[in-house]
């Protein structure tokens, strides 16, 4: 009844072709950047903005990007968090060597090379696929990392191998608190969401899904392979180049390159196969259960166990979130391989019907 | 010249503890299609198993929920629940499954000697194999190989937590009893350094390997599993019972992990980073194969002896500590030239 798009007829291709083509969607995105532009700034206090909604909406930025690759094109990747890397201090040393340098010029050029690296390790897939090329870019994590600590150029010879991000300054204007800091983080954000959501029913896009869904049917139909694969390599590690810009200077503030060790990598991943592999929104609702779990479980596990009148030795919380992790994956796999997205989906197709059963 | 000598055999041996790791990887993937990402875990819970258990025996709460399990198993298996399948009552299973969890009460708390402690994580990492396939797999059957993959993944963190809840965190020697010390004659003869336990190990690799050798081209269960890796539903149409060959290739994982992590808890010490041990016989795979065991074992070798030759001849010239990512960059030069691995099936894709 509420959610139906009988009676909204298209009278030109413009409004054919929109992103959101009902309604009702519309209304609802509206609302909802309205809530997360100006409510939340009101409403949430700082250790919300700073320990959850920042670093959300940066590891969602990451999640998309490794969605762009794994879910719309195919190519599995275990080198995600080496990627964000190379975001990061490419970044942190474009600011540190040219001084004019605007902090959002350096991000996006912080980007760009995360893309060129990316290109560089997504070059075997045009060989070899499947799970030889998950293994392959895991030489792209070790590699990085290692470059990164080795070479104390990178880290401007600190002797701990940490960089420091400095300041964020705009046009003059310092973002410094963290609602200002949560804005700037989720303009950036939503921007490059829309130009993925955009991105992905584009030519490219289909091309991209035609490469998943079967590559040699993809060339026979005329796709070309090299650009295509590619493509995604670079695309998919510009947003998780610029998320690892944002993760060093909006969330941490000082990073070390074993930070983005392989277990962030695996973490993103997660977050993708839960949240919901190829679909945009997916990566968005993933981030906020990988988020949102561990701090739900380090709260309630042990006055929930106290409860039972079991005492937890110390350690043993991260022990279970562990098990509980890996579990849940597992669920999810079995039970709805395609994520939460698809549970929304499916809310979306019943809440068409409503209150009909057919 | 003697010095490049130690350090190629030094390689090779090496080496061969990856392929011993590997060796888990292959067994899986040719009969069941499965990349299992969580072999490594497997090998970090049966060495901490083994070390726990001699060191204090097994802890109460979960020993006792399994001993609970598996009676609730056993008597299903004599009073089968209505419309199952196997109608008749299976004294057998129940006998093994009821003995299991009465024998298992008796060893809470106790340290145990070390063949015991073996033992006993042989038979525990068997039913962790076992239960594996059951739960975790068989829901999934039919899924494309992307989605088995990311489940053992989340295989892998759930072992890795149980692991630890059950034995906590500290790192602990292990001594097997191969002292790892230069072998004397081959000092004094050649002035060669070799250890003997790295000797050792690699005898007990190749042992393992000629025993699956055997196992695959002699037995009845071999043919079966070589049948099933070749072609799932030909192999059910000819009556061989797929789940139970899954069943057996997931317990033969889980005692070549219990092999693997006995060595390495030996060689390096039973500790967290034994998973990322896992993670290095990776690239041997990609090197030799997914599909074969002849492939694990010259590809560890490979890997084994370029990573220690490139640490001590190419490190120096980059500052050291190229071991971490020089095998996978060798394994995907690699693949540029043969993207099947070494000795893996060439697939002809068709639309």
């Amino acid at each position: 009844m509420l959610y139906r798009e009988a009676g909204q007829f298209r009278t030109s291709y413009a409004e054919d072709q929109q992103i959101f083509p009902i309604r009702q969607d519309r209304i609802a995105i509206t609302a909802f950047l309205l809530v997360a532009f100006i409510a939340v700034p009101l409403v949430a206090n700082e250790y919300w903005l700073k320990a959850i909604l920042i670093p959300f909406l940066i590891f969602s930025l990451a999640a998309l990007g490794l969605n762009i690759l794994t879910g719309y094109a195919g190519q599995l990747s275990l080198g995600t968090a080496g990627f964000m890397a190379v975001g990061a201090f490419a970044a942190y040393n474009f600011e540190l060597r040219l001084e004019w340098m605007p902090i959002l010029l350096s991000w996006i050029l912080g980007g760009l090379a995360a893309a060129l690296v990316g290109i560089l390790f997504g070059l075997p897939s045009l060989r070899i696929k499947g799970f030889y090329l998950a293994v392959a870019t895991l030489a792209a994590q070790f590699f990085i990392v290692w470059a990164l600590t080795k070479f104390p150029w990178f880290s401007n010879y600190s002797s701990s191998g940490v960089i420091t991000a400095g300041k964020i300054e705009i046009l003059g204007y310092v973002f410094d608190s963290p609602i200002e800091k949560y804005l700037l983080v989720l303009t950036i954000v939503v921007l490059m969401a829309l130009a993925a959501k955009n991105m992905v029913r584009s030519e490219t896009g289909r091309a991209w899904m035609a490469v998943r869904d079967m590559d040699v049917a993809a060339e026979v139909v005329g796709i070309r392979m090299m650009h295509t694969k590619l493509l995604a390599f670079a695309v998919s590690s510009f947003y998780c180049g610029v998320a690892g810009a944002l993760y060093a200077y909006a969330y941490i503030g000082t990073v070390e390159p074993e930070g983005f060790n392989l277990d962030l990598s695996f973490r993103i991943l997660f977050m993708i196969i839960i949240g919901g592999v190829g679909s945009i929104l997916g990566s968005f609702l993933g981030a906020a259960f990988i988020i949102l779990f561990p701090i739900f479980l380090n709260a309630y596990a042990d006055p929930f166990a106290h409860a039972l009148g079991i005492d937890l030795p110390p350690g043993m919380t991260s022990n279970l979130e562990l098990m509980i992790f890996g579990a849940l994956i597992i669920f999810f796999l079995a039970v709805e391989p395609h994520g939460l997205a698809r549970l929304w989906q499916i809310a979306k197709e019943k809440l068409r019907l409503w209150p009909f059963p057919h | 010249m003697q010095f490049f000598l130690e350090v190629l055999i030094g390689g090779l041996l090496s080496g061969v503890m990856y392929s011993l790791v590997a060796l888990g990887f292959v067994l899986i993937f040719k009969a069941s299609g499965v990349f299992n990402f969580a072999q490594g875990a497997l090998v970090f819970l049966a060495a901490l198993t083994t070390v726990g258990l001699m060191e204090r025996g097994a802890p109460g709460w979960i020993t006792g929920l399994i001993a609970v399990i598996l009676l609730a198993l056993a008597f299903f298996a004599v009073k089968p629940r209505k419309g199952a399948v196997a109608a008749r009552p299976d004294w057998r299973k129940a006998a093994v499954l009821g003995g299991i969890a009465v024998a298992s009460l008796f060893i809470i708390g106790k340290p145990l000697p070390f063949w015991v402690a073996v033992a006993v994580t042989l038979v525990f990492m068997v039913g962790v194999g076992v239960a594996t396939e059951r739960i975790v797999l068989r829901p999934l059957v039919n899924q494309p190989p992307i989605t088995l993959f990311m489940a053992t993944i989340g295989l892998t963190f759930f072992l890795e937590g149980l692991a630890q809840a059950m034995w906590g965190a500290n790192v602990r020697g292990l001594d097997i009893g191969i002292p790892d010390e230069p072998i004397p004659w081959l000092m004094e003869r050649y002035d060669i350094q070799v250890s003997s336990f790295d000797l050792a190990g690699a005898g007990i690799a190749a042992v393992l390997v000629a025993a699956l050798a055997l196992f695959f081209n002699k037995t009845r269960i071999g043919r079966a599993l070589r049948a099933v890796a070749d072609d799932h539903q030909a192999a059910l149409a000819v009556g061989i019972p797929l789940k139970q060959i899954w069943a057996i290739v997931w317990a033969a994982a889980g005692f070549v992990a219990l092999v693997a992590g006995l060595l390495w808890g030996a060689r390096n010490g039973v500790q967290f980073a034994l998973t990322f041990v896992a993670l290095k016989a990776l690239p041997v795979l990609i090197l030799g194969g997914f599909e074969s065991i002849a492939g694990a074992i010259v590809g560890g070798l490979i890997i084994g002896a370029s990573e220690k030759l490139a640490e001590v001849y190419i490190g120096p010239m980059v500052g050291g500590g190229i071991e971490s990512w020089f095998a996978y960059v060798v394994a995907l030069l690699f693949l540029l030239v043969r993207p099947e691995g070494l000795f893996g099936e060439k697939h002809i894709d068709r639309v």
